[in-house]
């Protein structure tokens, strides 16, 4: 009964906690990243002065929000408007479920792990609206409205480069997919080569999916403020905040696995040490990947709604139709080769 | 042709990649930043800064309460009076008050000062406690001017030759 639970229960909490801490602490980190990276980029410093190197700017700006009032607005309501954050960081943390770190590494591999992820990062929008309307505020209802409408329309082409995955990997399960992607090519066997506009598609697609520069006109601050969570302050904020931030590493991740082969070595594995797949080498990909939300940031100016719109509608999604088509006939007269995964 | 080549242009990112050359090269530039407490940039001799009154080197006060600065201050931050010394019957100031709020930090008063008294020193780091601590007194302005008179006297020295 006891080993039972401990099995059932204790274990499976234990991981959580490995996956989830870790995560809150890269947050912080890469959001301390971001505002270096920028400033670097600005030709500025970036923080610098807490901590050495100013590496612990961003545990003192948590600690800050963290004391601060939470402010309920008037007539707001007060069940969804403290509901609302919640829903927003929950499916950001159990995204990370499914996630395989390497071969063996992940909490759990779930047959339909593609399909959970989408169910999951498609649930942070209700946070989204939810946090929009309840606020009671103009700003946040039309911030909430362009995101939710934004990212709904982005799912769809998303959901189309996920299509073409699964057509090469002949899998939903994450781990399949990464082994599918093993060869004795290394880096050129992973599926970023013969599915590279639907690559390009969705990563795009997930900067826009996590509302960031230059997709961020849900909080474009010269118009409408700061979006959906105009009203937040304190620690709700802060949950913000960190399901915002754990949505890009997420999607930094995804981008990873799905088309640059997760903990796969990009050099053959007849080159000995570096030929090896490991954990770390997923965690670069992923660095990579997160660098590139912060350089669109710095590089790009904001697009307008309807251009955001144009872009989801009419160039994503027939390009997606037409990859999927693509990528079928790719697989049916076997032009790729598909790992062992299968 | 031309829309031809913008699609093509377009559909390939090629300008996104250009913009994200530039300001990845500018990420590893050396940066402007100057880190204030610990770094100063070079400050100017003609540096209008907080206000002066010197003294002659045998440590009479230069002021005349000739009452010109009062009258060519646009900000009217300068309030004196006066009357003829008790010793020796010389016309001097009572009173020398520069209401550091009004001020403009224009420098004015340093250009229609016939002895050099008044001046703007170098001093930009300076702040108040209290309310009423903006006004600085005569002695105030004197204090100032003894204590940094060898900054003063080689700024004004530097820059005489195109006065």
């Amino acid at each position: 009964m006891l080993d039972q639970l401990i099995q059932q229960l204790v274990w499976p909490i234990v991981y959580i906690l490995c996956i989830t801490l870790p995560l809150i602490v890269a947050v912080a980190m890469f959001v301390f990243w971001e505002r270096k990276v920028i400033g670097w980029m600005h030709v500025r410093m970036g923080p610098n002065k807490i901590g050495p190197f100013g590496l612990l700017q961003a545990f003192a700006d948590t600690i800050k929000l963290l004391l601060k009032e939470v402010i309920l607005p008037t007539n707001a309501s007060r069940f969804l408007y403290y509901l609302a954050p919640l829903l927003t960081l929950i499916p950001a943390l159990a995204a990370w479920a499914v996630i395989p770190f390497s071969s063996r590494m992940v909490l759990s591999n779930a047959n339909a792990g593609v399909l959970y992820l989408l169910a999951m990062t498609s649930m942070g929008v209700y946070g989204i609206i939810l946090a929009g309307w309840a606020s009671n505020s103009r700003y946040a209802l039309l911030g909430a409205m362009r995101s939710a409408a934004q990212v709904i329309s982005y799912e769809l082409a998303m959901g189309l480069c996920l299509v073409c995955v699964l057509v090469l990997a002949g899998s939903l399960n994450l781990t399949d997919i990464v082994n599918a992607q093993a060869g004795s090519k290394g880096l050129f066997d992973w599926f970023w080569l013969p599915l590279l506009p639907v690559f390009v598609i969705y990563f795009i697609s997930g900067v826009a999916e996590t509302n960031r520069a230059p997709f961020d006109v849900a909080e474009g601050e010269s118009e409408i403020v700061a979006g959906f969570h105009v009203e937040y302050s304190g620690s709700a904020f802060a949950i913000f905040f960190l399901a915002e931030y754990a949505n890009m590493i997420l999607v930094s991740f995804l981008a990873s696995i799905l088309f640059m082969g997760g903990w796969l070595s990009p050099f053959p594995a007849t080159w000995g040490f570096i030929g090896h797949g490991g954990v770390l080498w997923l965690f670069i990909k992923a660095f990579v990947f997160s660098f590139m939300f912060l350089w669109f940031r710095a590089s790009f100016p904001r697009y307008r709604y309807d251009q955001i719109m144009r872009l989801g509608w009419k160039v994503f999604i027939p390009i997606a139709i037409v990859w999927v088509l693509v990528a079928g006939c790719l697989k049916y007269f076997g032009l790729v080769s598909i790992g062992p995964g299968v | 042709m031309s829309r031809v080549t913008h699609y093509f242009k377009s559909l390939l990112l090629i300008e996104l990649f250009k913009g994200m050359g530039l300001t990845m090269g500018y990420m590893f530039k050396p940066k402007y930043t100057v880190r204030y407490p610990m770094e100063h940039i070079p400050k100017s001799n003609r540096f209008r800064g907080l206000h002066a009154l010197r003294r002659y080197a045998n440590g009479e006060e230069r002021c005349i309460a000739c009452k010109l600065c009062e009258a060519v201050c646009p900000a009217l931050a300068i309030t004196i009076d006066s009357a003829p010394r008790a010793s020796d019957g010389q016309r001097r100031t009572t009173r020398y008050e520069i209401d550091l709020f009004k001020c403009i930090f224009c420098g004015f008063c340093e250009e229609s000062c016939p002895v050099d008294s008044i001046v703007e020193t170098s001093i930009h780091e300076y702040h108040f406690e209290q309310r009423g601590e903006n006004v600085v007194s005569k002695l105030q302005l004197l204090a100032i001017g003894d204590r940094f008179e060898q900054q003063i006297a080689a700024d004004r020295a530097q820059d005489a030759a195109y006065r």
